[in-house]
């Protein structure tokens, strides 16, 4: 599967383990379920190698939370474009745990949903399906103004507009 | 009235930009239908019985002659000469074909409108009271919330993927006109003990196929806190509104399963979280925004003025318009103008391209180039001086937009129905023009009184019929058209549900079903009561009793 990274193709260094996969391969980065991260914490977070973990849209980021830091990455999943609860679980990633490593979108992931994703903290994208390069790109730079603040630090037009009115007001 | 800056130009350009890739990539392949109805949804456009319709946002129901004039260039270039009000403060054009969705959305930018959100599983346009910052009764002009909410839910990275539709109303008077009880989200103006305004926020309200009144999960809400709130109620939703069943997914649904206490709890949890953050809305902010609201410069009138008091007496159907269509307004020498788009026996809510342009020219002439949209599909001239009454008066006559009936047994409100929509189980439209025709007499319908009928072709309530004092709606009976009678339904302060009167009745009995409804009530009613209070008095059964008596 295509991986969209800083605006560019990028490999896959990560593997996604299933839940019945006994043993994980030794100092690979691997990705596991948050079923088997809840099952096996304690072993799991002793592993000398990089940690992922992939969330449904339905477990409770809250219940990650503070162990969020000590993964390299954590994966969000859109089962249907339609379905946006990983919005909401990428922003309280961001926002509310601090999380800072590589927040992934998965599943059906689509050139009209980048800018939406990009705004909530997503900087690694699984593309769905072969829409050519160039339509990504060209979703990278949809919009120039954003009404709302979030924890991509763009700034949102109403402030830009106190800066115009402090600067007439000057 | 609220004026794009620069940025507001940029995103606009740059989403009908998107838009019309988005298309071309449609009508190229690269996307199939499946991909493309999302995102044609977020811009207005289904797909219907007949043809695409688009549906162009009228945010608060505020509109520049400029604005309205455009609407008429794209009915005549785009569509068939007409364009059709909406009950949620839009205008539909029923036949406009996919390839000139672009350029029609591209013409709308030019006067800074947009389709954006008018459909499809997120915030919609917010609505607003229709006399905002007119009416005599108001602590602040509602259109700076809406505005400053339009603003923060467009294009929202969080919340456009949402479980189903969302809407929000505001209403800025005590007196609810803006049905805030019966929307995902209303909110309701009101002061606290200090005098200082805020907002009552009511959750979970709708109508649809389980009609349900809001509760208030939060009895004032400071007005700095507004967007803080509404971001946890939002995110509440997102996360926890049902996606199994999209008859259950509404935030209404949610609200009756958990219930207003603990629904009141999460929103509460998740807005100690994020209050007083980024969303924090700055008293100079404030200003900004309200600043595009402030009154038009009013001229000192009279509030006597002869002429209008002359031909009051001397014609009987200027003083019947006075009397229905005109009311006060809150600078003196002033009056809110209210257009029937009722016209006996029309379909409600149309209006064809000539007849925009005239409103836009008495717009210009007699209300400051300022034009309203109501949710009873009527139009509104917003600032009309006394002494102008008549000109304006004649205008409206000469357009059809006169009928002195507002609010009145021949005022209804329609949803599109089978003439149009592919969900519906009956016509809707021809039922309005019928009971119209019907009910045509006006100094009958004067005595009658204030009488709301709405019509809805089917279960999903778009003519909001669970709302009408007398509400109809089309059940479909082994393939012919029923239509099941509710009565007592109110929109207002004092929201009521209505209540189904007895089994459906024919498609050819509506009208005299009608007709025997509103005898019951001139039989039953005391002094000075109106449809509804006698209902309210008298209950279901004399106009059950009397409706299916065997004749
Ligand atoms: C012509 C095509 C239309 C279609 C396919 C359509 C579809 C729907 C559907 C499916 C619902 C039910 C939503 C739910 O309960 O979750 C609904 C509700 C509603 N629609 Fe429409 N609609 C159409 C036109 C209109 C028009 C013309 C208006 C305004 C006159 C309108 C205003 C509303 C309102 C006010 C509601 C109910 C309030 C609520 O959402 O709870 N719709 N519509
Ligand atoms: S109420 Fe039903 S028939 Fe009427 S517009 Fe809505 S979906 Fe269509």
């Amino acid at each position: 599967m295509p991986l969209l990274r800083n605006g560019a193709l990028s490999d896959d260094e990560w593997q996604r383990v299933a839940d019945d996969a006994a043993s994980l391969p030794a100092g690979a980065a691997v990705i596991v379920s948050f079923t088997r991260f809840r099952a096996e914490r304690e072993t799991l977070l002793a592993r000398n190698a990089p940690m992922g973990v992939l969330l449904k849209n339905i477990d409770p980021v809250e219940e990650l939370g503070p162990d969020g830091a000590r993964f390299a990455l954590i994966a969000l999943e859109f089962p249907k474009f339609s379905d946006g609860r990983a919005y909401s679980q990428a922003r309280l990633l961001r926002e509310r745990y601090g999380f800072t490593g590589e927040l992934r979108a998965t599943g059906q992931v689509l050139p009209d949903q980048l800018h939406h994703m990009r705004r909530c903290g997503f900087d690694a994208f699984e593309l769905a399906k072969g829409e050519p390069l160039e339509a990504w790109r060209r979703a990278l730079h949809t919009f120039t103004a954003v009404y709302q603040p979030t924890g991509d630090g763009r700034i949102p037009v109403s402030a830009l507009r106190r800066r115009l009115f402090a600067a007439a007001a000057d | 009235m609220y004026r794009y800056d620069e940025y507001d130009h940029a995103f606009v350009a740059e989403r009908v930009a998107q838009f019309r890739d988005q298309v071309r990539r449609r009508l190229a392949g690269e996307l199939t239908e499946d991909e493309f109805k999302p995102l044609r949804l977020q811009n207005g456009l289904y797909l219907q019985l007949h043809a695409y319709m688009l549906r162009i946002a009228i945010p608060y129901g505020t509109l520049s002659s400029k604005q309205f004039r455009m609407l008429a260039h794209i009915a005549r270039r785009y569509d068939r000469g007409y364009g059709h009000f909406t009950t949620r403060q839009n205008l539909q054009f029923n036949w406009i074909r996919l390839e000139d969705a672009p350029d029609a959305l591209a013409d709308l930018a030019k006067v800074e409108m947009h389709a954006i959100q008018t459909s499809g599983n997120c915030i919609r346009n917010v609505t607003a009271d229709h006399w905002a910052g007119v009416a005599i009764d108001e602590i602040e002009d509602p259109r700076i919330w809406c505005e400053i909410i339009r603003q923060w839910s467009t294009v929202h990275p969080e919340f456009s993927f949402l479980p189903r539709k969302f809407k929000i109303a505001v209403t800025g008077s005590p007196n609810d006109r803006a049905a805030v009880r019966v929307h995902d989200i209303g909110l309701r103006m009101l002061r606290d003990e200090q005098g200082e305004p805020g907002f009552e926020v009511i959750v979970g309200g709708g109508l649809g196929r389980t009609p349900m009144i809001g509760k208030t999960i939060r009895a004032f809400l400071p007005k700095q806190d507004l967007l803080s709130y509404l971001e946890a109620i939002m995110r509440v939703y997102n996360r926890y509104g049902r996606r199994d069943n999209i008859y259950k997914a509404r935030i209404k649904i949610l609200v009756h399963e958990i219930g207003a206490e603990e629904m009141r709890r999460q929103v509460e949890e998740e807005w100690e979280q994020i209050r007083g953050g980024a969303l924090d809305l700055p008293q100079d902010v404030i200003d900004g925004i309200a600043r595009h609201f402030a009154p038009p410069p009013y001229q000192v009138q009279p509030v006597f003025a002869p002429e209008t008091e002359r031909l009051r007496f001397e014609d009987r159907d200027f003083a019947l318009w006075l009397r229905s269509n005109v009311v006060p307004h809150r600078q003196p020498g002033y009056a809110i103008v209210n257009l029937s788009l009722k016209p006996e026996g029309a379909p409600p809510g149309d209006s064809s391209a000539a007849q925009m342009d005239a409103v836009a020219d008495l717009a210009d002439a007699y209300s400051f180039g300022e034009i309203r949209v109501t949710h009873e599909q009527n139009l509104v001239l917003p600032h009309v001086a006394v002494a102008d009454l008549p000109a304006v008066w004649r205008g409206l006559v000469r357009i059809g937009f006169a009928t002195p009936n507002l609010g009145l047994v021949s005022d209804i409100i329609a949803c599109p129905g089978l003439d149009y929509c592919a969900l519906a189980n009956a016509r809707a439209i021809p039922v309005a023009q019928r009971i119209s025709t019907r009910f045509a007499d006006l100094a009958r319908q004067h005595d009658i009184g204030e009488l709301k009928i709405k019509i809805s072709g089917c279960i999903n309530a778009c003519g909001h019929h669970h709302v009408g004092h007398i509400g109809i709606l089309g059940v479909d009976k082994n393939g012919t058209e029923f239509y099941q009678i509710t009565l007592g339904g109110h929109a207002g302060d004092d929201v009521s549900l209505g209540s189904i009167v007895g089994p459906a009745v024919p498609a050819d009995q509506v009208v005299e079903a009608i007709e025997s409804l509103v005898d019951t009530y001139l039989k039953e009613r005391r002094d000075g009561e109106r449809f509804l209070d006698t209902y309210r008095r008298v209950g279901t059964a004399p106009f059950k009793e009397r409706l299916y008596a065997p004749a």
